[in-house]
């Protein structure tokens, strides 16, 4: 469905709702809503004949020192609504645009319940307020916070701010206001006949994957409910995306899912090269796809030992991260980095393949088969280990759509969606494999579909060392930063670009590029807004832990603390992918 | 006079060898546990690793003494030293060699499960006094879980006693000169094992302490050596087990050529290392479906058992 029909259906069902369209970088059908039809809007597109099912971002955009906005309405602050259909595979997104300093907006919580996390982010980073928010309260920043990060005012680096002090009587006002109040969540505390105990697990426990907080109302040790508490790990990427440049904002990129490493390079390149109309090269592709498959591997082997420890196991991981090692040596030998190379480049990647790089690869393609083999009997086959995991932690494909899961946690319930076969990206469609998937949408069936993923993967990766093409690493283009080594030393104009690209930074058209992959954990986005500078004006990360946490009450709630923490391990989250 | 100066002495060396062991057992696990992990373990402290005993020893005697303000104190105190005591005691009736024994009880074998039922109360003690409610959900899953395993495990153990035709662990092993238990009470084997860990809080069984999801359970707010007693204990109570079952079901002292107490400790040491490995190879199971492996098929089993042994003691006529 393309931006022309859509626009017509919406101005015949809703006369003067829409107020404009753009024409996105990415090829998003993009509509400006008036904001007080915008509830109505998307109310309709959630339910109408072909609907877009699932709310897969929300955020917003300070508008205020933007300076290319040709054909766009004013505003001040603008929210972005990105909806998605997997049924026909679409796109939709609905922009609104909002006055004021500090504006305020009608909740959409009632139709996406996954919503919830979403508004509440843009609160916290923008200030902008949803009325009907069941709890609008900060997400991401402390408490006790003064000022929204995401506005343009607000300064980006602590050198910009006066020196912090932490008085003691400050401090303490910042543990009381972690404290935890079980009416500020609508909680009484006491069911019929029992009184509940109050549970708070977490930022610092041994089952909870990082800094993450969650408060359980348990009655025996059966729980109640559950209140995710986030945050605890935000370092402001988002932030910092607008005070880098393009090129150097890559390293940030690499820390946001750790596991992932140059995994979610991808994303933010394909997006920066969207805005800058370049092609990658055949060869930097395939490069780009290996070792993106090659952390695949990384990132789920983490998740399969971890797993099997949180469910008491002590030995998996050991074998695992002794695996991991093997992945990280070629990682290494190829980029140089570990768990983090920054080694995608806009245009390419950062260097060509070292000599005899394909002999560790055969070998580990040769290795790996037979130690899964094993893994699976160790784990998937174990008896306890499938007594604790099957039937525990279920969601419906309905339910996944609903709150936005994606990855692993989407396909364990039946359903074939990957962004590498239905959206092929960086030449994914060249490749053989197969989608996995599972029926039941519980833990074990989770860690079903990684364990063959982790198979799917290195069936790419053979396919990559068999088929690496011959050719330029980097594209030949006066955006790819920096510009092709070769070239700069023999031609004056590549060696001014280089410069340029270096001490200031490439300057990428204006423009706005979402581009999204099926990164480790599910689905990774990059919305980016240019406004014609060396940096970043919004970079808008999306990440799949996010959305997964939020799903933690709906898979818990009845179940037991020692199957919570199982969850907690099938959804294979890095707290850094979700607070970012 | 005499006698009980060497009496005494046998108790006091005992105690020597026993505090040796479970101290040694520090190292012993953790060497084990990485070879089977595909890793060291620890090799730095001395040759192989072995100063690492002194090295903790000194470490966790020199820590502060220190009880958290909200905590119970009195109970608090006590309950570390409960398990201590308890193990340390049901020691006393186990025969390592023969005449090399504290006491040479005819109820042996009840005096122990009396004991391992007292073992209990520390944990269930020392949880509460916490008052931490991770201490008290693990000292809840404890109460739990060996109230549940005493049941059978006691159970488990009557076959045995109907072949010997005795509680004294010293007749046991005596019965055990043609045959070691361990064939005709296979399944009493097998389901005293069960309990065995059951008993000792050992993967699976940790329940009570599962680290990840509760942290450490009912030892969560100890530190220094009171924490080093539940250690301690928790290790001097795998031993228990190992020498319980060698004195039970693999004839005790009894083999050819060497002397009889080396034999008690190499069959005891295999126990020992066996122990480890199931830590290192099993998962842990869920509290209800614990309770229910117990009650549904163990505690049936053990009856069975019983019924059987019983029923052909009957027919042997003896």
């Amino acid at each position: 469905m393309d931006q022309a029909t859509l626009l017509n259906e919406l101005q015949l069902t809703y006369p003067g709702a829409v107020a404009a369209v753009q024409t996105a970088g990415d090829g998003i059908p993009t509509l400006w809503v008036e904001k007080n039809h915008a509830r109505d809007v998307l109310r309709y597109l959630k339910y109408r004949h072909e609907p877009f099912k699932t709310l897969f971002d929300l955020t917003a955009i300070d508008e205020r020192l933007r300076i290319n906005r040709e054909g766009q309405p004013a505003s001040n602050f603008s929210l972005v609504y990105h909806l998605l259909s997997y049924d026909r595979n679409e796109d939709v997104r609905i922009k609104v645009a909002l006055q004021g300093d500090y504006p305020v907006t009608d909740s959409i919580v009632d139709i996406w319940p996954s919503a919830n996390w979403y508004e509440r982010e843009v609160y916290d980073m923008f200030g902008i307020r949803f009325s009907g928010h069941p709890n609008l309260r900060r997400i991401l920043m402390p408490p006790g916070w003064s000022g929204h990060p995401l506005r343009k005012e607000h300064p980006a680096r602590a050198t910009e701010m006066g020196p912090f002090q932490m008085p003691e009587d400050e401090a303490e006002q910042a543990d009381q206001r972690l404290q935890f109040k079980p009416e500020e969540w609508g909680l009484t505390g006491t069911g019929s006949d029992t009184d509940y105990i109050f549970l708070n697990m977490g930022p610092q426990h041994p089952g909870t994957h990082g800094p993450f907080r969650i408060v359980l109302a348990l009655d025996g040790e059966v729980i109640v409910d559950a209140i995710p508490d986030i945050g605890f790990h935000h370092r402001g990427a988002e932030k910092m995306g607008e005070r880098q440049t393009w090129h150097s904002y890559i390293p940030y990129t690499d820390r946001v899912d750790y596991l992932g490493g140059v995994m979610n390079n991808l994303p933010y390149c394909l997006a920066v090269e969207k805005l800058a109309g370049i092609d990658a090269p055949d060869k930097a592709k395939v490069i780009r796809i290996m070792m993106a498959e090659f952390f695949r591997i990384s990132s789920h082997l983490v998740w399969y030992g971890t797993f099997a420890q949180d469910v008491g196991a002590m030995s998996p991981v050991f074998y695992m991260f002794s695996d991991r090692e093997r992945v990280f040596s070629i990682v290494e030998a190829i980029c140089g980095g570990r768990m983090h190379p920054s080694w995608f480049r806009i245009g390419g990647v950062a260097h060509d393949l070292p000599r005899g790089w394909d002999e560790p690869v055969r070998e580990f393609v040769r290795y790996f088969p037979a130690r899964l083999t094993e893994f699976h009997k160790l784990v998937m086959q174990n008896r306890i280990f499938k007594a604790r995991t099957q039937g525990i932690g279920k969601y419906t494909l309905e339910d996944a759509v609903e709150w936005g899961a994606t990855g692993p946690g989407l396909r364990a319930c039946g359903f074939a969606w990957d962004f590498r076969k239905n959206r092929p990206y960086s030449g994914y469609d060249q490749f053989e494999f197969d989608v996995p998937t599972a029926e039941h949408g519980d833990c074990y069936d989770r860690g079903v579909v990684r364990v063959e993923e982790l198979r799917q993967s290195l069936r790419i990766i053979e396919q990559c060392v068999e088929n690496m093409p011959e050719g330029p690493y980097k594209a030949d283009h006066p955006l790819a930063t920096p510009p092709p080594r070769d070239l700069t030393m023999h031609d004056i104009e590549t060696l001014i670009q280089h410069f340029l690209g270096v001490s200031w930074g490439p300057v990428i058209p204006p423009g706005e590029a979402m581009v999204a992959i099926e990164a480790t954990k599910g689905i990774n986005g990059y919305y980016l807004v240019s406004d014609g500078g060396t940096g970043s004006y919004r970079t808008r990360i999306r990440t799949p832990s996010f959305a997964h946490l939020q799903m933690i009450p709906l898979m818990s709630r009845g179940l037991s603390v020692a199957d919570l923490i199982a969850i907690l391990g099938s959804i294979d989250f890095v707290m850094a992918d979700v607070d970012r | 006079m005499k006698g009980i100066i060497l009496q005494t002495g046998v108790a006091l060396a005992i105690l020597g060898v026993l505090v040796a062991m479970s101290a040694g057992l520090i190292w012993l696990e953790r060497r084990l546990l990485g070879l089977w992990q595909d890793r060291y373990g620890p090799n730095r402290a001395g040759r192989l690793g072995l100063l690492q005993v002194p090295a903790d020893m000194i470490k966790i005697f020199t820590k502060e003494d220190w009880a958290p303000p909200f905590a119970d104190k009195p109970v608090f105190i006590a309950a570390p030293a409960v398990i201590m005591v308890t193990v340390l005691l049901s020691f006393a009736v186990i025969p390592f060699a023969p005449g090399v024994a504290v006491a040479d009880l005819n109820i042996g074998l009840l005096f122990f499960l009396a004991m391992s039922s007292l073992s209990v109360y520390s944990i269930v003690l020392g949880g509460w006094a916490s008052k931490n409610k991770y201490s008290l959900l693990g000292a809840l899953r404890a109460s739990c879980q060996m109230l549940s395993y005493e049941v059978f495990m006691g159970l488990s153990l009557m076959g045995v006693v109907m072949l010997a035709g005795s509680f004294n662990l010293r007749d046991i092993v005596e019965a055990q000169r043609d045959l070691w238990f361990c064939v005709p009470q296979f399944a009493g084997l097998i389901i005293f094992l069960v309990a065995g860990f059951a008993e000792s809080r050992r993967l699976p069984f940790d329940l009570p302490e599962a680290e990840n999801e509760l942290v450490a359970g009912f030892h969560v707010e100890y530190s220094g050596m009171k924490f080093g007693m539940f250690f301690v204990g928790e290790y001097l109570g795998i031993i228990l087990i190992s020498a319980l079952i060698t004195t039970l079901f693999f004839g005790g002292w009894l083999g050819p050529v060497l002397p009889p107490v080396v034999w008690f400790f190499v069959k005891t040491f295999a126990f020992i290392c066996w122990f480890v490995l199931i830590r290192a190879s099993y998962y842990r199971p869920r509290y209800d479906q614990l309770l229910s492996f117990g009650w549904k098929v163990m505690l049936p089993l053990a009856l069975l058992n019983l019924a059987i042994t019983g029923g052909v003691v009957l027919a042997a006529g003896r």
